[in-house]
């Protein structure tokens, strides 16, 4: 049995399932962030004091450097999506091999920075700042290794796909395309709330 | 693929190789995995239908011991029969939990939905069926999760199905059970969601517009886009609440809380009323997850045992489209006690009065569906028809809690839990019962016994009401709702007899559920068999699929020709007109 629209396009609606799947996921995906966010904001606003980041030890270096690497990373997947595109298999797994080299470079700065926290006794229990600052970046780093995962599969396995449905596996990376860059947005809004403002 | 027309054998032949874990366990097909939904969810509300039944003891009977219940639950719970306050409190929280998340969800959504949609919309399946499955296994999975939370130290949560901070922060491991069971149960209904939106959108039949859509298929629509939208933001509820009782954090304790007096040691500086915001901003659309589904349901059986075509089919859609958008912005009528503010009650109440309207205007249209009919009284037909008061009912009440003046009064007592019963209970699961009496025949290729399903029917009907009318004179008398001891007040000792009628009748409730148990089996082996695919002469595409439709649904995609509910059309010969059948 063959599923409409699985890999062309719904003449109506000009995408395929899969497409509209991914979009439908990070709506919801913008409600979770969305709320974690609306938390922040009301316990900000209901805090007697409220530290800088810069003021109690993160690092704003190390940050904008890792708001370079994500960025990178997503043009990266977009070259190897559009690699895909142009048939040419060898430079896609170049970049998508980038794409998830850049995301580990990602996750070692973060480690750094937990570890130093962790050195000068830095939790979450620490204060509602810390807590907020832990539970963010880790649910953000949670999703990061999600996209390494789902990326290394289809840089391995997942490629063989390419030779028997090009289309679909094209279509594949297009999702993971999407999904990194969101990954990659929510970082940029991360940065800002907790490292600047 | 290529070859329509050698398709049958080449399919049969594939069906022979899958192996029974395959077709029956780990399947991709639809209307497999909306048949294990079913069963799943119908095996835990008759298990959450039995906690609340023993809960009753305690309010009926308070400080009465059962020896024996007490040797089998153990000194944890009942030492020599008499039930433990912490007891009481666990009763209550996991009868919610489980009949809202492990219940009524999955069987209107997961069952319903997962069966019926992609057959009235000409599918061969969901969009993604793997997806799909594994919607499935989360759901079962927080369920064995939620199960397990039963047997660790302190037991299961016992901070009511609403998990309100900062009690459930420093509640036992159990707690943090219910929240892992949680996410699971997240998980699952979002990839379901996702399922649904995306096959309604993209894989209608030819010829099946939106316009011609039946009004299930529309409320499974905006269900999905609840369940999707409004989820989230309780997993991330739970994750601060996780991290709150794992990490030490204080996200939902304030300052100086004094715990049995004590001083906890967290830092404090959080919000309890941040859970709360976070939790009703699901669990308002969340209620009506629960009813959309049910009035899906109601307008199909109405539509075809009225034999007339539904009264303002559009109009219903359209209060259906603006619930689900409206639903996202009341959540804060069940905070108008907690001194959020006036500007903030009045913007809620005027929501809540606002999002009442569409309710009345769909109750309306199907109650006119009825007028000038010549109704079949089917057993479907039967709970559709009490659908229609007992919502009333429910929906009725709901509105003195949405004004701010009488929620005063009326807020934390058993009063709420009768006007929620009401839509919930002899609303969505008489129209859940009427879903299954009528789609049965579809999925077994039997009917049910009619006889067996009018007892059902009138039994239920009458103990349903017994249980729950007397809870909104209780709540109204003023006795709250949770209390261990209702003759603790003098009020409520004053009120007793209501407790033990109530009790009464929801033993009786359970006892009238056996002719459906023994109807549901039985038939299976021994019900009339159905001689067409049509039993019922209905209009809508899932009749035109083989019985039980195989994997694929249907032998060859259907088109559609018309409108959902063409019954009755004058200068017809037949008083229905199927939308997949092609007339001059
Ligand atoms: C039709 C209009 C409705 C209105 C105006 C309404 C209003 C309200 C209000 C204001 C409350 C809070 C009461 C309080 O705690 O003091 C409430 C509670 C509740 N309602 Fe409704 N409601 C409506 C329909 C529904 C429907 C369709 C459902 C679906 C099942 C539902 C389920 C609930 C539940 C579960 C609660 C109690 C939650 C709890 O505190 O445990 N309501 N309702
Ligand atoms: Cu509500």
């Amino acid at each position: 049995m063959e599923i409409p629209y699985s890999v062309k396009a719904n003449p109506v609606t000009g995408i395929p399932n899969g497409k509209f799947g991914i979009w439908l996921f990070l709506a919801s995906e913008v409600m979770l962030f969305g709320a974690l966010f609306s938390s922040y904001v009301l316990l900000r606003v209901g805090a007697d004091v409220w530290p800088h980041g810069r003021d109690v030890g993160l690092s704003i270096p190390l940050a904008t450097l890792n708001t370079m690497v994500l960025i990178a990373s997503s043009v990266t997947m977009v070259m190897a999506w559009a690699s895909l595109k142009m048939d040419q298999f060898k430079k896609f797994r170049l970049y998508l091999g980038l794409t998830i080299l850049l995301a580990f470079g990602f996750l070692v700065v973060k480690y750094f920075e937990y570890t130093a926290k962790f050195h000068h006794e830095i939790y979450p229990s620490t204060s509602t700042f810390f807590a907020i600052y832990f539970t963010l970046t880790g649910l953000h780093g949670l999703h990061v290794i999600g996209g390494i995962i789902v990326n290394s599969y289809l840089w391995g396995p997942g490629a063989k796909v390419w030779r028997s449905e090009p289309d679909r596996f094209a279509n594949r990376i297009e999702y993971a395309g999407l999904y990194w860059h969101f990954v990659d947005l929510v970082w940029i809004f991360l940065f800002p709330v907790l490292y600047l403002l | 693929m290529s070859e329509v027309v050698n398709h049958h054998p080449v399919h049969e032949a594939h069906h022979e190789e899958l192996g029974f874990l395959r077709k029956y366990v780990f399947s991709t097909d639809h209307k497999v995995i909306g048949i294990q939904y079913g069963l799943t969810a119908l095996v835990f509300l008759l298990f959450g239908f039995s906690l609340i039944m023993l809960l009753r003891w305690q309010l009926a009977y308070p400080g009465k011991p059962v020896i024996w219940l007490g040797k089998i639950l153990g000194e944890n719970f009942m030492p020599g029969g008499i039930m433990l306050p912490e007891f009481y409190n666990m009763l209550g929280a996991m009868h919610g939990t489980i009949m809202v998340f492990l219940g009524i969800v999955p069987l209107a959504v997961g069952a319903f939905g997962n069966y019926v949609m992609p057959l009235q919309i000409g599918a061969p399946d969901m969009a993604f069926p793997k997806i799909n499955a594994a919607s499935y296994w989360f759901y079962f999975v927080g369920g064995v999760v939620m199960l397990y939370s039963f047997f660790v130290p302190g037991g299961p949560a016992q901070g009511g199905w609403t998990s309100y901070t900062p009690l459930a922060d420093i509640a036992p491991v159990g707690q943090t059970w219910w929240l892992v069971g949680m996410v699971f149960l997240i998980t699952s209904s979002l990839l379901g969601s996702i399922n649904f939106i995306v096959t309604i959108v993209q894989m209608r039949t030819k010829g099946l517009s939106f316009w011609r859509l039946p009004v299930f298929v529309w409320a499974q629509f905006v269900t999905a886009f609840l369940l999707l939208l409004a989820f989230p933001p309780l997993e991330a509820a739970a994750v601060l609440q996780l991290m709150d009782r794992l990490a030490g954090t204080s996200f939902f304790l304030p300052s100086g809380l004094v715990v049995s007096g004590q001083m906890i040691p967290n830092t404090g500086g959080g919000s309890p009323l941040l859970w709360q915001h976070l939790f009703w901003f699901l669990a308002h659309p969340e209620v009506y997850v629960l009813i959309l589904p049910g009035m899906g349901i109601v307008a199909e059986v109405i539509a075809n045992n009225t034999r007339k075509p539904l009264w303002g089919y559009k109009t219903i859609v359209f209060s259906i489209l603006f619930i689900g958008g409206m639903s996202f912005t009341v959540w804060a009528h069940h905070m108008f006690m907690t001194g959020m503010g006036t500007t903030m009650s009045t913007f809620f109440q005027t929501t809540t009065m606002i999002i009442s309207i569409p309710s009345v205007i769909i109750l309306t249209s199907l109650l006119l569906s009825l007028w000038g009919a010549s109704i079949r009284f089917t057993t479907p037909m039967l709970f559709a028809i009490a659908f229609l008061p007992m919502f009333a009912i429910g929906g009725l009440t709901g509105l003195p809690l949405g004004l701010t003046t009488s929620d005063i009064h009326l807020h934390d007592t058993w009063y709420v839990i009768g006007h929620f019963h009401y839509v919930v209970a002899p609303g969505t699961i008489f129209a859940l019962f009427a879903g299954i009496y009528y789609w049965y025949p579809k999925v077994t290729g039997r009917m049910l016994n009619s006889v067996l399903g009018k007892i059902h029917f009138w039994l239920s009907l009458v103990f349903m009401n017994g249980v729950f009318l007397p809870m909104l004179i209780q709540g109204m008398a003023g006795m709250n709702r949770r209390y261990y001891d209702p003759t603790a007040t003098p009020w409520g000792k004053a009120m007793q007899p209501f407790m033990e009628f109530i009790s009464w009748s929801a033993w009786l409730l359970a006892i009238s559920q056996i002719p459906f148990v023994i109807n549901f089996f039985w038939s299976m082996w021994k019900g009339r068999k159905v001689t067409s695919d049509n039993p019922w002469d209905a209009t809508t595409l899932e009749w035109s699929a083989p019985t039980p439709p195989p994997h694929g649904n249907f032998p060859t995609p259907p088109e559609v020709y018309r409108e959902p509910y063409e019954y009755s059309v004058p200068g017809k010969e037949k008083d229905f007109s199927p939308q997949f059948i092609k007339e001059a």
